[in-house]
């Protein structure tokens, strides 16, 4: 089973490894945004040097980390559930459900290779970038690169399991770009990528910093950044897996509910 | 050419109309994309709300006045998306051979790529942009000639960005995949000028006046109408030049949108 899943995302990750000029454009953009949102940072940590406890340095890292995880963990939503709301609309899906494999499974494994490919593809080359441009800082020890190695898979999961979720209402509605519209103005906003959570005011903060989107970008990048150590990096990892689980755990539910639906309808 | 532009209008206008009420047939879709369209450009308000709630400026702006640069670029980019942005899947087009079909079509090809896929729920970040815009207007001591340095602004920011759509679409005529670097320009272009640009360096600033004049779209004019000395000591003139460079931008736009067109040989086969 761990073989075939196995396969599963290594031809996922060949699939997108076919564009390379579209990663080369995706890149070029990515390094744009960095330096724009970098200047900024800059200008507003110059007026704060400790706002949300991050240092100047920090913030601008932060901004990197964020170019770089971007498409791993998908934050305008695609993937390989956008395939799977197109085959609830065509019907396709019913082959899908005969597969010996879990309907999850199948396509948890190929939206991990295909993150595989983005966190290579996509990651490495804005975080040189970014370190040729501006200071930034890398994980000081080997708990903190272990603990952002085991974070960041962890992101692609609970990410994986909303868009499940968002593809799943096509079973309902035929057409999931509306929840998915939905789902990425509320991702982009509470994952980070707008402004840092930790720069949110009061108890906003406490309050987005527990909720699923925290584990796509924040929880990831304070680990890198050394913010979270010792019982915060594991409870961090905590709230991850716990989010990862639940959620896949509503996937599952959402399935069975659908699949009911699927053979009332015949088909 | 006057009785062209009327039948590229008309026929845009058919094709739009065609587009929407397709749209239609799934209206909750549409409502759910329309609200979160007003509300990913409101967030994102908020996020610069957010930087703002301990400091009272950045880059010597305050709130107010950096809502007034926000709702004006917000407007010209959104205006943009609504009317050219469908330009960006061109290489899409270019593989599907819908673009082939279109050269059959008694109608300019630029006018049929751009009403393709028309989506009228795209001026829902028009509409929050000219919210954003009109609360910041409030604070401004107008003047009759600051009005028109106002109205003049929100035409040209919205041609300059047609032109950056248009422009850089054209990229996909050589490289059908290379879609994403049009982005960089044109939301990468909205980011920049959400933020006085004192926050850059001046090598940056000189870019955006001569390279890529997004400064045009908003800064400029807007030193005029919130009476701020210009940061860099560029001359004066330069407040009231937006709408020659809007000009100017769109016909280099045209120019390269005929040489793609030209190049185009077809995928064949």
């Amino acid at each position: 089973m761990t073989a075939l899943y196995l396969s599963v995302a290594t031809r996922a990750f060949r699939r997108y490894s076919t564009y390379p000029a579209a990663t080369l454009a995706g890149l070029f953009t990515n390094c744009v945004f960095g330096v724009i949102i970098s200047y900024v940072y800059l200008a507003l940590w110059d007026q704060q040097p400790d706002a949300g406890g991050y240092d100047s340095v920090d913030a601008v890292t932060y901004v990197w980390i964020g170019q770089a995880m971007l498409m791993t963990v998908m934050v305008w939503g695609g993937g390989a559930t956008a395939d799977l709301s197109d085959r609830i609309r065509t019907g396709d899906v019913a082959l899908d459900l005969y597969r010996p494999v879990p309907l999850i499974g199948w396509y948890a494994a190929q939206d991990l290779g295909r993150a595989a490919y983005h966190l290579l593809a996509r990651g490495v080359a804005p975080t040189i970038v970014g370190a040729l441009l501006f200071d930034i800082r890398f994980p000081d020890s080997v708990g903190a690169w272990v603990g952002f190695a085991l974070s960041v898979p962890l992101a692609v999961m609970v990410s994986f399991a909303v868009r499940f979720l968002v593809a799943s209402t096509a079973f309902w509605l035929l057409d999931a770009t509306g929840p998915a519209t939905i789902a990425f103005t509320l991702t982009v906003f509470f994952s980070g990528f707008t402004v840092p959570l930790v720069i949110f005011p009061g108890w906003t903060r406490e309050l987005v910093m527990l909720l699923p989107w925290a584990a796509y970008l924040q929880i990831p990048a304070d680990i890198w950044l050394g913010q979270r150590q010792g019982w915060a990096l594991v409870g961090g990892l905590a709230l991850q897996a716990g989010w990862a689980a639940v959620l896949l755990g509503v996937c599952w539910l959402v399935l069975r509910q659908a699949t009911r639906k699927v053979v009332v309808q015949g088909g | 050419m006057a009785e062209g532009v009327v039948t590229s209008v008309r026929g845009y206008r058919d094709i739009a109309r065609m587009w929407t009420r397709a749209a239609m047939a799934y209206p909750a879709s549409f409502w759910m994309m329309a609200v979160s369209g007003f509300a990913i450009g409101l967030l994102d308000f908020v996020g610069i709300w957010i930087m703002f709630h301990t400091n009272d400026s950045l880059g010597g702006w305050s709130l107010s006045e950096i809502a007034f640069l926000y709702g004006a670029t917000g407007f010209g980019l959104a205006a943009a998306d609504l009317v050219v942005g469908r330009i960006e899947r061109l290489g899409q087009m270019i593989r599907t051979g819908r673009l082939d079909s279109m050269f059959l079509k008694p109608l300019p090809l630029l006018t049929q790529v751009c009403a393709d896929e028309f989506a009228l729920r795209r001026f829902a970040r028009v509409f929050q942009a000219v919210v954003v815009l009109g609360i910041a207007c409030t604070f401004v001591s107008w003047t009759p000639a600051k009005v028109l340095v106002t109205l003049s602004m929100v035409v040209s920011g919205s041609v300059i960005f047609f032109a950056v759509f248009i422009g850089f679409a054209c990229i996909q005529f050589w490289t059908i995949d290379a879609n994403e670097v049009a982005n960089a320009f044109t939301y990468g272009g909205n980011t920049m000028t959400q933020y006085p640009l004192t926050v850059f360096p001046s090598e940056v600033v000189k870019g955006l006046t001569v390279l890529i004049p997004l400064a045009f779209v908003n800064w400029y004019p807007a030193l005029y109408v919130l009476d701020k000395p210009d940061p860099f000591g560029f001359p004066e003139w330069l407040q009231f030049a937006s709408p020659v460079v809007a000009a100017i931008m769109m016909s280099v736009a045209l120019l390269v949108w005929r040489t793609g067109v030209r190049h185009y040989t077809s995928t064949g086969s």
